[in-house]
């Protein structure tokens, strides 16, 4: 337990940090706008991609009124249709997610937690930002050319994307491959920003075993992006050269609508395999910060460090591995060479057994704790329950033979929804109920925030678990509408509608998450330093919320793990990573203890 | 109190919810039950789990709330614990894995008595090809279709003169015989799946892909394309009469061969010319 408490011989951190250079702003352009402080830029991203998720949010209320009530919207084609689940998918998962977590809260947290000034390259990371808007507003400008955004599925298999059959074949497709490759582009200028940070800017005395698990989880997810993106990239490049020059990259000989194109001798599959590669880690990219996020969530509320830290570290490091070799689990029926379906089911179900190992650890973590039921709190034990039942169906689509009848039904919806949908959301809502405090100075509106979580907690979860049933049934995903089938009954319909009204209940609900955000900033409770006693980095600035350089004078000094909360002998339920040794017994005055004068927060 | 009472609720509302949801598997009417009982073996493996993770979660939350005074336990690690834990998970995740590796051997393992029929995916239909009396396909490329030709067979193939073309989207296939479907596509991705059949499987353009199976049981079943292949996805439907051997014959008498609807195509040709003035 040598890493978790400080020994007499730990006392003087080794590592020496350097003092880092700051850019200091000279006008109000470079502080509020083109800014090069990680703190700003991380609201810049979080503000961006939670606008163009409230896009994604109406293409899915907009889908799902055409699953719901067939025939009763003349606006709604079937073209649309394939238009709006394509981005709405495409949104979600790259320009929301994936944004929202390392470009949101990797920026916010990872200098403020390992204790660093500021990222390593602040030039870079403000063209990160700027590259992603630029990424979103060429997403977004595909919604205005003749022929409107791609309708190819969020995984624009070609050959379909680029032939004429396809919505948006003419300018959205390209639109779309630009975009994904700028975003790239953006995102790697930050991901070595953060995975530099964590490596090169720790605070002296912050050991990598002594990082939060919130910077584990994105640190890792950033190491997967930097390694998988690139292969979406090389495939977007080749599929845009297939769809603009002609080129035959993934194009075989082709008979369209009784003409013969000139593409020949492509591999469609070659795609597929370049678009898991990148797409199978990219479900871990949005999956490792949420669990570091909730690991986290978890100790801080049930004032109990958390459980099986050094595991938890590990089982980040091996998922994040393992999640390089599963890839073609998403390809069991795609034609390539069935002998792949004994390696990737035996591999992607080996991955179950460190993710398992989390769920027991976060619940283990509750267990014999003093649980604060606190919105942030009610938000991760939502994550652990919505979790665990979405991994629990990738054990069925993992397993090579039982995916056969299920791939493509609206059970895989109903998984991927659960368990990279639902359950990250969670996470990112109860992260922002956590830490708006810190950004802020003010604490959320409790009493908006608890009905926001029953609802979207329930709500969501009504939803997605019904859908399973009808993906048993044989009702497949990605269709318009369901005309006669002799194997459907009536009552999938009833259920349709059911789940089309919760749908429209809980996006309308995020309204008054918008809202809280909007109030609480002038009207909220002041939140005090350190309002949640949580020990970590984050909540030690001289400063709060922390200032330009976050740490004042001087750097601060690191003597344990973030997670020592309820340590026996200690004054207080929680010792602060940056609480000398000699002061954790609270034998000095308490005001030394940062945040030992602030309310708890109940 | 109220919190731990609501978890305890969405785990006793799924189970309750998984037996009483009238939606579940189509009955089946192939060999392919194995594939149905792997699924059973997971749901029980898996919902053991899930019970069990959120019935500890709900006591947790409910015996340690919250209380003034109260400290937590600081325990950081639990060795034996965790080494428990990850071993009986281990052993969870096999006895899914061992069965499902058996039967996925079972499927991509064609029995040797199957016949073959051949399906043709275009955007957005399906048609049909078998191997006729010599029980062989003959050769096929895409760059040969025409409005004449419309599967692309090699005309100079004497194996492909008998084979038979079915230009409708029904097919019948006999009862109880074990078929190889062979997958083709002349345009984008489709997907061949009978819901009651539960094998599936993409076409791909430029490759032909491959599943079998044994229809069990008479009916008429909806075929629908599964992987989506443009805006008129969701019209792409089909259909498969198993058939008894008898009918089965009858049906098959009636289906034109390769060589046949080449010289209708050739007459239709030449009446067409006898008709210029």
């Amino acid at each position: 337990m040598a890493s978790f408490a400080p020994t007499k011989a730990e006392q003087v951190p080794p590592a020496e940090v350097g003092e880092m250079d700051l850019y200091h702003s000279h006008s109000w352009w470079t502080t509020y706008v083109f800014s090069q402080d990680a703190k700003v830029i991380a609201i810049q991203y979080s503000l961006t991609a939670i606008s163009i998720g409230l896009v994604a949010l109406v293409l899915s209320w907009l889908m799902r009124l055409q699953l719901g009530f067939p025939d009763t919207f003349s606006f709604i084609d079937a073209g649309e249709y394939y238009q709006y689940i394509t981005m709405h998918g495409m949104i979600m998962v790259i320009y929301l997610l994936t944004a929202l977590f390392l470009g949101g809260f990797g920026n916010y947290l990872i200098p403020l937690m390992v204790g660093a000034r500021d990222m390593v390259f602040p030039y870079v990371n403000m063209l990160s930002y700027w590259i992603y808007l630029l990424a979103v507003l060429v997403l977004v400008a595909s919604f205005f050319v003749p022929g409107g955004p791609t309708g190819a599925g969020w995984t624009l298999y070609p050959p379909q994307a680029i032939l004429s059959g396809t919505p948006g074949s003419d300018g959205g497709i390209i639109l779309m491959l630009v975009s994904l490759a700028l975003f790239i582009v953006g995102f790697t200028m930050g991901g070595l920003n953060y995975v530099v940070t964590v490596l090169q800017a720790r605070a002296r005395g912050m050991t990598l075993m002594r990082m939060p698990l919130t910077v584990w989880g994105i640190f890792m997810a950033t190491v997967l992006a930097l390694l998988a993106f690139p292969a979406l990239f090389v495939g977007a490049i080749m599929m845009t050269l297939d769809r603009i020059l002609g080129t035959s990259f993934f194009m075989p000989a082709i008979v369209e609508m009784g003409e013969q194109l000139a593409y020949g001798g492509g591999s469609p599959i070659l795609f597929q395999h370049l678009f898991w590669f990148f797409g199978h880690p990219e479900v871990y990219i949005v999956a490792l910060p949420a669990f570091g996020i909730v690991s986290d969530l978890l100790s801080v509320h049930a004032r109990r460090n958390i459980f099986g830290y050094r595991m938890m570290v590990w089982a980040i490091v091996v998922i994040g591995a393992l999640s390089f070799v599963v890839w073609a689990h998403h390809m069991y029926v795609s034609g390539m060479h069935p002998y792949f379906g004994f390696f990737f089911a035996t591999t992607t179900l080996i991955i179950a057994v460190p993710t398992a190992l989390k769920v027991y650890n976060w619940t283990l973590t509750l267990w014999r704790g003093n649980i604060h039921l606190t919105i942030p709190m009610l938000f991760a034990i939502a994550f652990i329950i919505t979790f665990v039942n979405g991994g629990i169906t990738g054990l069925f689509l993992g397993n090579a033979v039982v995916d056969i009848p299920l791939s493509d039904t609206m059970f895989v919806v109903a998984h991927f929804h659960m368990v990279m949908g639902v359950a990250p959301i969670l996470v990112i809502f109860g992260a922002i109920y956590h830490w708006y405090p810190l950004i802020t100075g003010r604490m959320l509106n409790e009493t908006l925030g608890w009905i926001h979580f029953w609802v979207t907690f329930l709500g969501a979860y009504a939803i997605f678990l019904p859908l399973h049933y009808l993906g048993f049934l044989g009702v497949p995903r990605r269709y318009f509408e369901m005309g006669e089938t002799g194997f459907i009954p009536p009552s999938a319909a009833t259920l349709n509608e059911f789940v089309t009204v919760i749908a429209l209940i809980v996006g309308a609900t995020q309204v008054l998450f918008l809202f809280n955000l909007a109030w609480s900033l002038s009207k909220g409770k002041l939140a005090g330093r350190n309002p949640w006693r949580a020990a970590s980095l984050e909540w030690q600035t001289p400063e709060s919320p922390p200032g330009h350089g976050n740490w004042g004078p001087a750097l601060p000094l690191v003597y344990r793990w973030p997670y020592a909360y309820s340590v026996p002998g200690a004054a207080e339920d929680f010792i602060p990573q940056n609480v000398p040794p000699s002061r954790e017994t609270g034998n000095e005055s308490h005001e030394a203890l940062p945040g030992a004068a602030a309310q708890p927060a109940e | 109190m109220i919190v731990a009472l609501l978890i305890l609720l969405v785990g006793i509302g799924t189970v309750a919810f998984h037996f009483l949801s009238p939606w579940w598997w189509t009955p089946i009417a192939s060999n392919w039950g194995y594939i149905d009982d792997t699924i059973i073996i997971t749901f029980w493996i898996t919902g053991v789990v899930f019970i069990a993770m959120i019935f500890f979660m709900a006591y947790c939350v409910f015996r340690y709330r919250y209380r003034p005074g109260r400290r937590a336990v600081y325990e950081p690690e639990n060795k034996k614990l965790e080494w428990w834990l990850t071993g009986l998970t281990t052993v969870g995740v096999a006895g899914m894995l061992a069965p499902g590796l058996f039967v996925w051997d079972q499927f991509i393992t064609v029995p040797k008595d199957a016949t073959e029929f051949e399906v043709l995916a275009q955007q957005w239909q399906f048609t049909y090809r078998l191997p006729g009396q010599d029980g062989v396909m003959g050769t096929s490329d895409s760059r040969k279709i025409d409005s004449d030709n419309p599967f692309g067979l090699n005309p100079d193939d004497a194996n492909g003169q008998d084979d038979i073309l079915i230009e409708s989207d029904e097919l019948h296939i006999p009862l109880d015989k074990p078929v190889k479907v062979l997958l083709r596509s002349i345009d984008v991705l489709h997907d061949f799946y009978v819901p009651q059949f539960r094998a599936k499987m993409d076409m791909v353009p430029g490759t032909v892909t491959y599943f079998w199976f044994t229809p069990t049981r008479t009916g008429t079943f909806d075929v629908l394309c599964f992987e989506l292949c443009g805006v008129g996805h969701y019209a792409m439907r089909g259909k498969v009469v198993v058939d008894e051997e008898i009918p089965y014959r009858a049906w098959l008498a009636e289906q034109p061969t390769f060589a046949q609807s080449l010289a209708r195509a050739g007459n239709g040709a030449g009446e067409e010319l006898a008709a210029a003035p």
